[in-house]
C-alpha cells in the first residue's frame, strides 16, 4: 500500500456562499487557513456581496460592484473551491456527500449557510409580470429596469426591507404606496406612537403608507395593474414589490432529515442533529430564536470556527441581544430588544417632542433596560445600548436613561472617545483600531475599510470613519475627476476644445494618445460624439469608438436583436407609409409592431443581418432612436384640424425635424410642439418645448423631462414666427451640444447654466455669438447624412453580418 | 501553458485578418461554439466565448476599452488574456488561444 505524501486534509464543504457562509470561511482561516480541504456552493453566479447595502444599489447611490466583499480571486488566493452559480440539490448523509445535479462532492464536516428567501404570501396574482421580490442583486436590476416604464408602484410590506424598497423605487420616479397588514409601520421595532411618527415623517417625503390592511389578490392580465384588499378597497399599481418577511431556506435540510421546526434547529456549537452536519445563519434556529439581522449572524460564525478549527471546541453561541441602529427614509431609528414584548409589572419610561418628530421609549425590567426605541434623534442610544447589551442596571432617577450628563443634547466628540469605542456595530470595530488603521496610511473611508471592515456593513458609521480620518490625517482627498468631460481625459471641456482644436486632434484615438491617461467605453463615445460636432466633415471617423447601436444604427434589445425606428417626421404618415411598414413587418415576421411615446412605430427583433434589407424596403430615414441624437419630435393637431388649435403644430413640428434630424448631443434630445395652451404634445416635459399662445405666438421653453426625472421646463422666450422660433431652438441646440457634459441632459443643463444667462446667450446675444451658433446650425444640418444609407456599402468588415459558422475540419 | 492542454488544442482557421475589423470584434461559430474574436487598435488578436456569463450578452458586439472588453448590455468588463471580469465577483468568460499566420486568423477550440 502506498502512502499519500501529505496526510490528507478533513474534507469541509459549505453550502450557501452569502452574507453567514462567507464570514464563517473568514473566520475560519483566520484560526487555522490549513486545516480544511474547502469547498463552497453558492446559488448566484456572483461571489460574496453584501446584502444590506442592496438599497443603496437600487436607489442608486452605489453601484453594484462598490458592495461585493470577496473577489473570486480571494477564493483561489486561500485555496477555497468555489461553485458560484451551482444550487446544491441533495445532501445525502449516509454517503457523506453533497449534490449540485449530478455532481458530487464529499465531506467530513459540512456547514448549511443556505440563509433565507422572500416570503411571497399565497395571494392571487404573485407570478404577474411586475411582480418582485427584494432579496438579491438580480432582484435590484429587475426592479430598477422595470420601473423606467411605470408611474405607480406598490410595496407590500411596511417593515425595515420594504421602506428600503419604497425609498429606493422613489428614486426611480415612480409614486409608492406602502401596504402593511400591522396598524403602523416597522411593527416589531417600535410601539404605535413611534410608527405614527416614522408614517408622518415618510408622508413629508410623498411616500403614501396604507397600514391595516390585507392584500387579498394582485390584479392584471399578463401585467400587474392593481392591488385589491380585504375591505374590497383596490388601488392601481404599474408594479407591486413583495417584502413580506422572510423564510429560512429549510428544505435541503429537511429533505435529508435533518432536525427542523422553523428553521434549522442547532445547539451551542451551531450543531445538528447530525454531528457532522452544522448550521449557521439565517437559516437557523437556536434556542427557539430565529436572527434576520448581520450581527447575531456574525457572533454565530465566531463560534462555529472555534468549533470548527479545533482552537475552542467547547465555545458556546448562547444568543444574541438584539440592538440596531438604522436610518430609514433619513429617519434616525434605533432599537433594542422587543418593544412589543411589555408585562405588566414593567416600567415604560418615554419621552416625545412631536415638533421634531423625535420620540423615545424604554421598557425597563427588574430594572434593567429590556427594550427601547429610539426616532428622530439618537442622542441617548448609545449609553442605552451599552446598558441594554451589558444588562446593567438603570440609574434609580429613570429621567437620566435619556438625559444623563453625558447624552443630554450635547454631541460627545471623536476625539473624547475611547479607543475602545465601538464605531462599526455591523462589524465590531473599535475606534482603537480605525485609528491604528489610518495612521498606517489608510487615509480614505473605503481604505480604511479594506483594513479593519469598518463601514462595509451597513454603512451608517461612514461618517464617523470619515470624522476620524479627518482628525488623525487632517483631511479626506477630494474627487477631481467630477469637472471632467469624460474619464479618460482629466480636462474641463472648454479645455478639452480648446486642445483639441489647438493640436488638430481629429479622431478618437488621437485624443486619446496625446492627452488620455486611460481609455473606457464611455470616454470614446462621449469623444466621438464631441469630435464630430467640432469638426463635422473633417472628423476622423474611427467605428471603434462607437457602441454597437451607433455602429450599426439600431437599438440592441436584450436578446442581441435589434429595434428599427423610421422617422416619422412630426408624428404625421401617410397611409402608404403606414401599409409599407406593415408589408416590412409581415415581411420579416416582426415580432413586435410598437407605437412608441414619440409619436413613431417600431419593429423589435430584427437580426443584424436583416438591417439594411429592412431599412431597403421601408425606404424611409433613420429616426434616430438609438443614439445621443435629436430623437422625436412629438406634435398636436394643431389649427389643421383641431377646433381650439390657434398655431399650426404639426407643421413647425415637421420644419424642425426636417431641419434638426441627424444632429448629435451629448444626451439625448426630444421635442414637442402644442399648437394651443391645452398643450396636448406635453412640449412642457421636452428637451425643447414649444407651445402656441391664445394670441397666437410660440412660446419657447427648455429643459423640461419626463423620464426617471420629471421636470416642467423653463421658459426660454416668445417669438412671433415659425422662422423666429426655428433660429432661437438651433441656437439653444448647438449652445447645449457644446458646452453641456457628456451625458449631461438638457434638464440638468439648463439649470446649471442658469435660465437668465441662456436668455441673454441665446434671445438677447448678450455675448455676440448668435450668427456664429446660426452658421453652426448650418453646418451641421448640411453636414447630414443618413445613416440608414450605409446598407448599400458597409463601411467595416462585418458590419450587417451574424455568427459566421466555421465547421471543424475532420481531423485525419 | 502545459503541454497537456496544448496537445488538447485544435486551431481552427476561421477567417482573414482584414475580416476583423480594427479596434473591434466578430462573431464565429465554431463547430458549435460561439466564440468571439477581437482585434485591438494596438493590432493584438484575441478570442472569447462570445456569450457574457452575466446575461448572455453578445461580446462580439462590445467595444474593447484596451485589452478589456466590454459587454453591450450591461458594461460588464472582461479582461484578454485571462477573461477574468475587472468587477470582481463575476464569473470569468472563457478564453480561447488565437495564432495569426500570414493573413489567416486561427482560434484554438479543444479538440
Amino acid at each position: 500500500m502506498i502512502r499519500a505524501l501529505h496526510p490528507i486534509k478533513p474534507k469541509l464543504v459549505v453550502i450557501g456562499n452569502g452574507m453567514a457562509g462567507a464570514r464563517f470561511l473568514e473566520d475560519l482561516l483566520a484560526a487555522d487557513p490549513d486545516r480544511f480541504e474547502i469547498t463552497v456552493f453558492g446559488d448566484e453566479p456572483y461571489g460574496n456581496y453584501n446584502r444590506i447595502l442592496l438599497s443603496n444599489v437600487l436607489n442608486g447611490t452605489q453601484d453594484a460592484k462598490e458592495i461585493f466583499l470577496n473577489p473570486l480571486s480571494w477564493y483561489e488566493e486561500n485555496g477555497i473551491t468555489l461553485h458560484a452559480g451551482q444550487r446544491v440539490t441533495r445532501i445525502d448523509r449516509e454517503a457523506k456527500t453533497v449534490w449540485a445535479g449530478d455532481f458530487g462532492v464529499e465531506y467530513d464536516y459540512l456547514v448549511v449557510a443556505t440563509g433565507s428567501k422572500p416570503f411571497v404570501p399565497p395571494i392571487p396574482g404573485t407570478t404577474l409580470h411586475g411582480v418582485f421580490v427584494f432579496r438579491t442583486l438580480d432582484d435590484c436590476r429587475h426592479i430598477a429596469d422595470y420601473a423606467q416604464n411605470c408611474t405607480s408602484a406598490v410595496v407590500i410590506g411596511g417593515g425595515l426591507l420594504g421602506l428600503e424598497a419604497a425609498k429606493g423605487l422613489m428614486t426611480h420616479n415612480v409614486a409608492v404606496t406602502v401596504v402593511e397588514m400591522a396598524p403602523w409601520l416597522m411593527s416589531v421595532q417600535l410601539d404605535e406612537a413611534g410608527g405614527k411618527v416614522l408614517g408622518d415623517t415618510i408622508a413629508n417625503l410623498g411616500i403614501t403608507a396604507k397600514t391595516g390592511a390585507s392584500t387579498k389578490e394582485l390584479t392584471g392580465h399578463s401585467s400587474v395593474t392593481g392591488v385589491k384588499f380585504g375591505d374590497g378597497s383596490e388601488i392601481a399599481a404599474d408594479m407591486v414589490v413583495i417584502s413580506a418577511g422572510i423564510r429560512p431556506n429549510v428544505d435541503l435540510a429537511k429533505e435529508c432529515g435533518i432536525a427542523c421546526e422553523r428553521a434549522i434547529v442547532v445547539d451551542d456549537q451551531m450543531r445538528t442533529n447530525d454531528s457532522a452536519v452544522f448550521a449557521v445563519g439565517e437559516c437557523v434556529q437556536h434556542r427557539g430564536m430565529i436572527y434576520g439581522l448581520v450581527a447575531p449572524l456574525w457572533e454565530q460564525t465566531k463560534v462555529l470556527a472555534k468549533v470548527l478549527s479545533g482552537v475552542d471546541t467547547a465555545a458556546a453561541y448562547t444568543g444574541s441581544k438584539i440592538a440596531t441602529k438604522l436610518k430609514v427614509m433619513g429617519v434616525e431609528l434605533a432599537s433594542m430588544g422587543r418593544i412589543a414584548d411589555l408585562k405588566p409589572t414593567d416600567e415604560v419610561v418615554q419621552f416625545s417632542e412631536p415638533a421634531r418628530n423625535v420620540y423615545w421609549k424604554a421598557i425597563i425590567r427588574d430594572g434593567k433596560v429590556s427594550a427601547a426605541c429610539l426616532l428622530g434623534d439618537l442622542g441617548p442610544a448609545d449609553d442605552l445600548m451599552r446598558m441594554f447589551q451589558a444588562n446593567m442596571p438603570v440609574p434609580d432617577r429613570r429621567l437620566e436613561l435619556f438625559f444623563s450628563a453625558n447624552s443630554a443634547g450635547k454631541e460627545t466628540s471623536l476625539a473624547d472617545l475611547p479607543d475602545s469605542h465601538q464605531v462599526c456595530d455591523c462589524n465590531g470595530v473599535c475606534k482603537g483600531t480605525i485609528v491604528a488603521a489610518i495612521r498606517a496610511g489608510k487615509c480614505t473611508v473605503p481604505a480604511v475599510g479594506k483594513a479593519t471592515r469598518a463601514g462595509t456593513g451597513c454603512g451608517s458609521c461612514k461618517k464617523m470613519v470619515k470624522g476620524l480620518i479627518e482628525a488623525v490625517a487632517g483631511g479626506v482627498k477630494a474627487d477631481p475627476s467630477e469637472g471632467w468631460y469624460v474619464a479618460a481625459v482629466p480636462l474641463d471641456k472648454p479645455t478639452l476644445v480648446a486642445e483639441v482644436k489647438k493640436r488638430r486632434l481629429r479622431s478618437v484615438s488621437a485624443v486619446l494618445a496625446e492627452l488620455g491617461t486611460g481609455e473606457d467605453e464611455k470616454s470614446k463615445n462621449g469623444l466621438a460624439s464631441m469630435l464630430k460636432g467640432l469638426w463635422g466633415k473633417e472628423y476622423l471617423d474611427e467605428r471603434d469608438a462607437r457602441y454597437i447601436n451607433d455602429r450599426v444604427h439600431a437599438n440592441i434589445q436584450n436578446d442581441g436583436t435589434f429595434s428599427v425606428i423610421p422617422r416619422m417626421y412630426g408624428g404625421v404618415t401617410t397611409a402608404d407609409d403606414l401599409i409599407k411598414i406593415g408589408e416590412v413587418a409581415k415581411k420579416y415576421a416582426v415580432r413586435m409592431v410598437k407605437v412608441t411615446g414619440g409619436q413613431r412605430i417600431d419593429l423589435l427583433g430584427i437580426t443584424k443581418e436583416d438591417l439594411p434589407k429592412v431599412w431597403a424596403d421601408l425606404g424611409m430615414p433613420s429616426g434616430h432612436a438609438y443614439t445621443k441624437a435629436l430623437r422625436t419630435v412629438k406634435t398636436c393637431v394643431g389649427s389643421e384640424f383641431c377646433r381650439y388649435g390657434t398655431n399650426d403644430s404639426t407643421t413647425l413640428g415637421i420644419a424642425l425635424e426636417r431641419r434638426y434630424q441627424g444632429f448629435e448631443f451629448p444626451a439625448k434630445v426630444k421635442l414637442g410642439v402644442s399648437g394651443c395652451p391645452r398643450n396636448c404634445a406635453e412640449s412642457t416635459v421636452k428637451d425643447v418645448g414649444i407651445v402656441a399662445t391664445e394670441g397666437g405666438e410660440w412660446e419657447i421653453s427648455v429643459g423640461g423631462a419626463a423620464g426617471a426625472h420629471v421636470r416642467k421646463s423653463d421658459v426660454l422666450c416668445r417669438v412671433k414666427t415659425q422662422d423666429e422660433a426655428m433660429r432661437i431652438i438651433g441656437r439653444f441646440l448647438i449652445y447645449y451640444r457644446d458646452n453641456a457634459k457628456w451625458l449631461e441632459r438638457t434638464y440638468d443643463f439648463a439649470p446649471r447654466v442658469g435660465l437668465d444667462k441662456l436668455k441673454d446667450i441665446l434671445v438677447n446675444d448678450a455675448l455676440g455669438i448668435g450668427a456664429e451658433l446660426d452658421a453652426e446650425v448650418d453646418k451641421t444640418a448640411a453636414a447630414y447624412v443618413d445613416p440608414w444609407l450605409e446598407r448599400d456599402e458597409p463601411v467595416f468588415a462585418g458590419q450587417f453580418e451574424s455568427e459566421r459558422r466555421v465547421p471543424l475540419p475532420v481531423l485525419a | 501553458m502545459s503541454v497537456a492542454l496544448a496537445s488538447a488544442v485544435q486551431f481552427v482557421p476561421v477567417c482573414a485578418l482584414a475580416d476583423l475589423p480594427v479596434g473591434l470584434g466578430r462573431s464565429f461559430d465554431i463547430g458549435g461554439q460561439s466564440v468571439a474574436v477581437f482585434r485591438t487598435r494596438a493590432g493584438r488578436v484575441f478570442a472569447t466565448a462570445n456569450r457574457c456569463p452575466h446575461k448572455g450578452g453578445p461580446l462580439a458586439d462590445g467595444m474593447l476599452a484596451g485589452e478589456q472588453v466590454v459587454c453591450p448590455y450591461h458594461a460588464f468588463r472582461f479582461q484578454a488574456d485571462t477573461g477574468e471580469c475587472d468587477q470582481s465577483n463575476v464569473c470569468a468568460v472563457t478564453t480561447y488561444p488565437v495564432e495569426v499566420a500570414g493573413d489567416t486568423v486561427s482560434v484554438g477550440v479543444p479538440a
